[in-house]
């Protein structure tokens, strides 16, 4: 293992998102206060208590998970496109270094960024609501997992984009539909009966219903189907991102 | 001694059917300056591509310090620096970051005493906190440079190092070639100058259509471009050239109406007033005289047509 070129892209990386630290946390800041505002005055008024959790606690999972997702596959996607935009990736292809390196370098920056995220709006959702967890060492265990399996596809679609619109594509037009229509801000059992069953096809559907168990508990589908989910998905996207290197498949050539 | 890059038979067909190397055989001793040289989509880049790893080769093998360049890349690329053609660098990175990125990149332990002397040397010292996108085009070039050598390459490529960069740069650019090579860096650089080539070259290879057309000594074609010819045409036809001339190098041309006498312009003399002097002494009039050079330019041209002619 190439354990100094993994740390110097991590690194790297990293440098860049401390340049712009503030943005980085007043932004996230702001819009969870945003949704708050909306979500948890406005109709929070009218809906009690969902599933015996006042609703502006119950938004607060799905909340961050749809930061920690956006912000996993933006941060990654544009790591690995900006380098193959501008040229630079000549050097990654020309080290001493395999795909897992620039993988681990690279993923492992995008993830620590969106589980930074991620705990800014923790924090600021705190403020607003009482938040009690009762699984923390799990809800922790979840937003890591969801960090990295999405660098890893924001990473796979960073390779694929051709030009900028492809790279803010998919994530406009597959990810933020699915995390909202994800259950982030209600539950798939209020659903009817036939949207139900869609929903169950929506991975995303897995995600927030385990790390939803990680705060209060209880959960749209079993504990261990979610976590059978995330394992899934993070093993397709590590199998891609295999086969991308061995083909050199968008970057060889 | 083994030649520190190997280069077998390598052909490469890009993904549109091109054929960009026909089958390149060539060795690269440790310690040479070889300079490529070739016009431009001759395949230059797309070789030394093939060898760093950006591209790979559709067949033949490269081995470089004895390992290959795909099933031992590790060790193969750990020898290797790689000034591009293109310059790409982040332009918002500050010059000491990318330098420091490119040593870890390699697997190198932190130096930063090392990467210190690299800036120096390249004068790139005092731009170490400077934005990329704040430098010239040369400065941005020499960062490629440091980027290369802060892994301490055995092997440096330069992809066209002084394309497009002013006369004083050009200077610099070949001090750094001639104190890399007195530090025992093997450096194979491409270009279409044939002076840049005939100024710091070891070795002079001429590349074309994806052929290695010619690989020689500098010195040996400098010889062979030093020849020089006189032609001396004769008031009288002979027919043939008399035994009191036999020392000299001649040539009886179109049927006996001149002669052609080759010298060497670098020799201490040319031996062209002994000549007349003895062809004087033998009764021959001339009625004029013409002389003509063959210069690596000529070589290079010839050699470039031909292959053009083939294709
Ligand atoms: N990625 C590519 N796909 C298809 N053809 C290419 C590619 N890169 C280079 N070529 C072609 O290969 C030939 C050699 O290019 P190159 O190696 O860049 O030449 P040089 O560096 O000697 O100017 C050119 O005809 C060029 O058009
Ligand atoms: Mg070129």
């Amino acid at each position: 293992m190439n354990w100094e070129a993994v740390k110097s892209i991590y690194f790297f990386e990293m440098a860049r998102f401390f340049r712009t630290l503030m943005q980085s946390f007043i932004s996230p800041v702001i819009s969870t206060s945003l949704y708050f505002v909306v979500f948890g005055a406005a109709i929070g008024s009218r809906i009690e208590e969902v599933e015996g959790v006042s609703y502006g606690a119950f938004i607060v999972p799905g909340l961050i998970m749809l930061s920690v997702i956006t912000q996993a596959i933006s941060n990654a996607s544009f790591g690995i496109y900006f380098p193959k935009f501008i040229g630079t990736i000549y050097e990654l292809l020309s080290a001493p270094i395999n795909f897992l390196e620039i993988v681990m370098g690279y993923v492992g920056a995008a993830a620590t960024k969106a589980m930074f995220i991620g705990l800014v709006i923790l924090g600021t959702a705190a403020l607003f609501v009482d938040l009690s967890i009762q699984h923390p060492f799990a809800m922790l265990a979840f937003m890591v997992l969801t960090c990295l399996s999405f660098s890893l596809l924001g990473f796979i679609i960073g390779i694929w984009a051709g030009n900028f619109e492809q790279l803010q594509l998919v994530p406009l037009l597959i990810v933020t539909p699915l995390v909202f229509l994800g259950g982030s801000f209600y539950s798939i059992s209020m659903l009817p009966h036939a949207w139900q069953t869609v929903a169950l096809f929506n991975p995303v559907v897995y995600l927030i219903s385990g790390f939803r168990w990680a705060f209060f508990g209880s959960a749209d589908v079993p504990i261990g189907l979610s976590l059978l989910a995330i394992g899934l998905f993070t093993g397709l996207c590590l199998g891609a991102i295999w086969w991308i290197f061995r083909t050199g498949w968008k970057i060889r050539n | 001694m083994t030649a520190i890059v190997q280069i077998d038979d390598v052909k490469k067909v890009y993904d549109g059917g091109f054929e960009a190397l026909k089958g390149v055989t060539l060795n690269i001793e440790e310690g040479e300056i070889l300079a490529l040289l070739g016009p431009n989509g001759a395949g230059k880049t797309t070789l030394i591509s093939t060898i760093c790893g950006i591209t790979q080769a559709t067949s033949g093998t490269i081995r470089v310090g004895g390992h290959d360049v795909v099933t031992q890349y590790r060790a193969a690329r750990s020898l290797v620096g790689l000034v591009p053609q293109e310059v790409n660098l982040e332009p918002f990175e500050k010059v000491w970051n990318t330098v420091r990125l490119s040593r870890g990149l390699f697997g190198k332990a932190k130096d930063d005493a090392l990467i210190e002397k690299i800036l120096r040397q390249l004068s790139l010292w005092d731009k170490k906190d400077t934005p990329i996108r704040a430098l010239s085009g040369g400065m941005k070039r020499r960062v490629l440079i440091a980027k290369a050598l802060s892994h301490e390459p055995r092997v440096l490529f330069l992809d066209e190092p002084t394309a497009g960069v002013d006369v004083e740069l050009r200077r610099d650019m070949w001090e750094i070639v001639a104190k890399l090579k007195a530090d025992g860096v093997t450096i194979i650089l491409t270009t279409h100058y044939i002076e840049e080539a005939e100024a710091i070259a070891d070795r002079i290879g001429v590349i074309n259509k994806g052929q290695l057309l010619l690989v020689e000594d500098k010195d040996a074609l400098m010889t062979r471009m030093g020849q020089k010819q006189l032609r001396i045409e004769l008031q009288e036809r002979i027919s043939e050239i008399p035994q009191s001339l036999g020392e000299f190098k001649l040539e009886l041309a179109e049927d006996g109406d001149s002669l052609i006498y080759s010298y060497d312009t670098r020799a201490e003399r040319t031996g062209i007033a002994k000549l007349m002097a003895a062809m004087s002494a033998a009764g021959l009039v001339l009625r004029d005289l013409r002389t003509s050079q063959s210069s690596l330019e000529d070589i290079f041209v010839g050699l470039v047509q031909e292959t053009g002619d083939a294709a």
